[in-house]
């Protein structure tokens, strides 16, 4: 396939596959794995090896980069190749890599310090260029490496050890951050529940271009139970607006049961189900091309912890950033042909000297 | 009339003016005209720190330096012969450097009471006798522009800005030189439009004939062509020959090239020259900063390709961190520092060599970096080569020290044979190196110490990097104290060991007791003076560092053999401390740090000093 043909949904177009079936362990390194125990990456680790032989790819052509932070260390425990680089720069190193190797399927994984205070620029800059990485940013509200600072989504108030007072910072959404950047894939999955876990990784790396992949993890050494109310049987379904693309955005059972419709001032809003006609109630679109209403559906869990979306909010296509520059690069050839350095070096005015 | 025509062996010209007055352009054309003359030539431009400053004020003054000879010359000379001053600031701000008896050339209708009041001139200097020391040749250049373009279809803006190519075509009358390319290159530059294209032309040869016939000018000027070796030539500023020296790279190494970029001066150029040669698979990315150019470019090594970084010292700074990952994890890199006056922002106009000690030193932990200094303009495209050579044989970062003086200036260069450039390719592994099928990242060439480069998507060496601490052989992550200790000094032993040539020493009689030693940018202006000072009857040797480290192995003998070692550079003495460190030697520092280079008469005198004290 030449660049030129449109690669549009097809994330894995360019990278090479094996015949060979894969199990979870061919995706396991011989290192000890290390977080602490009950830690959230533990889950996470397992969804993503036991997910990646069904992508049917060479392991060879599967590259992992994380900054810093104890989410970092995942490449560590995977057998594809791997790269523990430095506090947030993963984003700008996996760039240089996905623009120049589009045979390589590259994810970068992340933490909430990592992605949203270091290297947020970095974040920012990879989302909106569309660089075709799948990025993993494990969201546990805390910094849990350098043991127990208030993180950039920590919410204000947060007690910790350089904050004995309470945190003064407004947190950053990730959605709204990244769909702010107009970033063409976000999502957020929790790590206790796999199958949804998988399906939007599934999604992610089907998608050519950045996807940004929002995990609630728990912490359960500094800021245990963060996102107890999304797994506790007793709020979980009251709480969870699982977002489906085509499907109305209805949540809750029983008497809980609700619904969102737009707001008359040009959000959306959550009401009881019982309330409002089936008509008014809004139907989830992950591929409209304004990303508006997405940006509104990640507004919901904020500032209160009373629902929160999960799911895919936006998957639209454009093109792939190292895509862009291979076009670039063929259009050059094409038109005068493949560069000859020594007609480089001798362009422009020359003259002979004896 | 005929003319008299006087023979020169060398001429300096400064074109000075006002941002908006196109000097670089005129200096650019002036440069082109006797490089195709065929005589030796070196260029120094001169840009105001604001992009545009009020219009005639001094901060706005722009100024392009020429020196051109019948023979080899080294530098774009210590003190014009000729300012062309387009407006009383820039006659201002260039008069302090007029030797007496050089000639101003200065367009008469800019120096308006107005213009004469906002440099805080009280009198008009082309009328009273404050220039007496001079010969002035006061030329209306603009009316004399705009009564030449009468009847042509611009507007009278239009017209007066095509004053410089006046000035240019005048000069070329005063300097013999030849016109078809200018006339060609104004073609293809207007192409689209044409009105403007033959307004200009008819600006420049009314400035030709202007010289011709006015009286104002007796006697016009021959400087014949120098005999250089055999070859053919192109004029090449720094900035160029580096983009070319990493494409050339790119090609004798067989990888592609991934430029990681953000834009800062003096080293933007870099990055512009090379977004226009994709179809050598040259990948530029302008990243969203410092840090992400670099990331970036590491990220493409880690992938097999020719990683780059272009920026100027605050660049660096940001960059360190990076810089320190490629060290540990042994890949690939260059970084290319344009130095700049600093500290901080400092002038970034100007240049300086007062990175070395960052590039050497500038990061966290044990973190040792080759570094490469082109000497010239034109050897920055070798030097890009070598940064390259030693970046990929020996798997590390690589800073290459140009400067703003190498970048923007220029000087002709012969072009190298294909052929004759070095093969820097390299070869990925792809087989397992340790027992039973296992890959062994960090398992080293005995002979280098440099590690295997596996690149992703080679089958059953799939390994992880990272900048924790690797244990030797595996690259697994330890916080052994010894494998620490030990992994430290193998990466510090794989630097010292890189094989550099030995530093040549020029002593034409071999007898010289002083040794005037520099690196980087200092060569022109030391190498002139040494010349001087030889001319002179003065004994003196010269040695030009290239690799700053590690340092030729003779280094050391070289400067023992000496009575005296003299070594100028722009900074407070970076390389003197090493030296001294290291060899023990009492090395005489000439520290400048003025933003600019320095002058051969300075440095001869210097030398001289230091010959004649005891
Ligand atoms: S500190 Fe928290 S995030 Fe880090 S490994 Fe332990 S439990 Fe996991």
């Amino acid at each position: 396939m030449t660049s030129t043909e449109s690669l549009n949904g097809k994330g894995l177009a360019l990278v090479p596959r094996t015949d060979t079936a894969q199990t979870l362990k061919d995706f396991k390194s011989d290192q000890e794995v290390r977080w602490c125990p009950g830690c959230g990456d533990y889950a996470i680790l397992a969804a993503v090896q036991s997910f990646l032989p069904e992508l049917g790819l060479r392991r060879e052509n599967i590259v992992f980069v994380s900054g810093i932070g104890c989410s970092s260390r995942f490449p560590y425990y995977l057998n594809t190749y791997g790269f523990h680089s430095i506090h947030g720069r993963a984003p700008a190193i996996a760039t240089g890599l996905a623009s120049s190797r589009p045979d390589l399927s590259v994810w970068v994984i992340t933490g909430d310090g990592d992605a949203l205070s270091i290297g947020g620029n970095h974040l920012i800059h990879a989302l909106r260029r569309n660089v075709n990485l799948n990025i993993l940013l494990f969201n546990n509200r805390i910094y849990g490496l350098t043991k127990g600072q208030y993180s950039p989504t920590s919410e204000v108030g947060k007690i910790t050890k350089s904050t004995p007072m309470g945190s003064l910072d407004k947190p950053f959404n990730p959605i709204s951050l990244a769909l702010g950047a107009e970033a063409g894939f976000v999502a957020r999955t929790i790590d206790s529940d796999r199958k949804h876990l998988q399906s939007v990784l599934r999604e992610a790396a089907a998608h050519r271009g950045t996807s940004l992949v929002e995990i609630y993890q728990n912490c359960n050494i500094f800021n245990d139970n963060a996102f107890e109310a999304l797994k506790d049987p007793a709020t979980r379904d009251d709480i969870t607006v699982k977002l489906e693309h085509g499907r109305p955005i209805v949540f809750g059972t029983g008497d809980n049961e609700k619904a969102v419709r737009l707001s008359p001032y040009g959000g959306v809003e959550v009401v009881r189900r019982s309330e409002v006609a089936d008509s008014e109630i809004l139907v989830h679109d992950a591929h409209n091309p304004d990303p508006s209403l997405a940006f509104a559906l990640s507004r919901l869990d904020d500032p209160a912890f009373e629902h929160v979306p999960i799911g895919i909010f936006r998957s639209i296509d454009r093109p792939a950033y190292d895509q862009l520059m291979r076009e670039q690069m063929e259009a050059a050839t094409a038109d005068k042909g493949k560069g000859d350095l020594r007609d480089l070096l001798l362009a422009g005015d020359t003259w002979r000297i004896g | 009339m005929t003319k008299q025509v006087q023979q020169l062996d060398r001429v300096i010209i400064r074109f000075a003016g006002d941002s908006g007055d196109g000097m670089q352009l005129t200096g650019d054309r002036f440069t082109a005209e006797t490089a195709q003359f065929g005589n030796d030539l070196s260029t120094l431009p001169n840009f105001p720190a604001e992009i545009r400053a009020p219009a005639g004020t001094l901060p706005g003054v722009s100024s392009f330096q020429l020196h051109f000879a019948d023979h080899d010359i080294l530098t774009p000379g210590d003190a014009p012969n000729v300012l062309v001053a387009m407006n009383p600031a820039a006659l201002k701000a260039n008069l302090g450097d007029l030797p007496r008896g050089a000639d101003i050339i200065a367009n008469t209708d800019e120096f308006t009471k107005r213009n004469l009041q906002k440099v805080g001139y009280d009198g008009n200097p082309l009328e009273d006798d404050s220039l007496a020391e001079w010969r002035v040749h006061s030329v209306p250049l603009t009316s004399l522009t705009v009564r030449a373009l009468e009847g042509f279809e611009i507007s009278k803006k239009d017209a007066e800005r095509a004053k410089n190519m006046f000035a240019l075509g005048l000069l070329s009358w005063l300097y013999h030189r030849p016109t078809e390319a200018t006339v060609a290159f104004l073609e293809a530059k207007f192409a689209k439009k044409p009105d403007i294209a033959k307004a200009n032309i008819a600006a420049f040869q009314a400035g030709w004939n202007y010289g011709e016939t006015t009286e104002s000018f007796s006697v016009s000027y021959e400087i014949k062509p120098a005999t250089l070796p055999p070859g053919v030539y192109r004029n090449i500023s720094g900035n160029q020959a580096l983009a070319y020296g990493l494409i050339a790279a790119s090609v004798q190494s067989g990888l592609p090239l991934f430029l990681g970029s953000y834009p800062i001066t003096p080293a933007s150029d870099i990055l512009h020259e090379l977004s226009k040669h994709k179809r050598f698979g040259v990948r530029t990315f302008q990243a969203e900063d410092e840090i992400a150019g670099v990331g970036a470019a590491l990220g493409a090594a880690f992938g097999g390709a020719l990683g780059v970084t272009t920026t100027s010292g605050p660049g660096v700074a940001l960059k360190a961190e990076t810089v320190g990952l490629a060290v540990t994890t042994e890949l690939p890199l260059i970084v290319v520092d344009v130095q700049r006056a600093g500290p901080s922002t400092g002038m970034p106009t100007k240049t300086e060599q007062t990175d070395l000690l960052m590039a050497l030193y500038g990061r966290n932990g044990e973190s040792p970096v080759p570094v490469v200094a082109p000497a010239t303009p034109s050897d920055c495209f070798d030097a890009a080569i070598e940064a390259a050579r030693i970046a990929l044989r020996y798997r590390t970062p690589v800073m290459l020290l140009s400067d703003g003086y190498l970048a923007n200036g220029s000087e002709p260069w012969r072009v190298p044979e294909i052929d004759d450039l070095p093969d820097i390719s390299v070869e990925f592994t792809t087989e397992p190196n340790g027992d039973g099928g296992a890959y062994l990242p960090f398992k080293r060439d005995p002979q280098t110490l440099a590690r295997p480069w596996a690149v992703p998507g080679t089958a059953g060496l799939e390994h992880r990097i990272g900048g924790i601490e690797k244990a030797d052989g595996t690259g697994n992550i330890s916080y052994d104290p010894d494998n620490h200790d030990k992994m430290v000094r193998l990466r510090q032993a794989k630097i010292d060991g890189i094989e550099v040539p030995d530093l040549d020493v020029d002593d034409p009689d071999g007898d010289a007791r002083v040794l005037v030693l520099g690196w980087g940018s200092t060569y022109g202006p030391i190498a002139a003076a040494v010349r001087r000072v030889r001319k002179a009857g003065g004994k003196v040797a010269q040695a030009h560092l290239r690799h700053l480290n590690p340092l030729p192995a003779n280094t050391g003998d070289v400067l023992g053999s000496y009575d005296k070692v003299l070594l100028p550079e722009i900074n407070l003495g970076q390389l003197a401390l090493l030296l001294r460190a290291r060899f023990l030697v009492d090395v005489i520092g000439y520290n400048r740090v003025r933003g600019l280079p320095f002058k051969a008469e300075e440095l001869a005198a210097v030398i001289q000093d230091v010959i004649d004290s005891d």
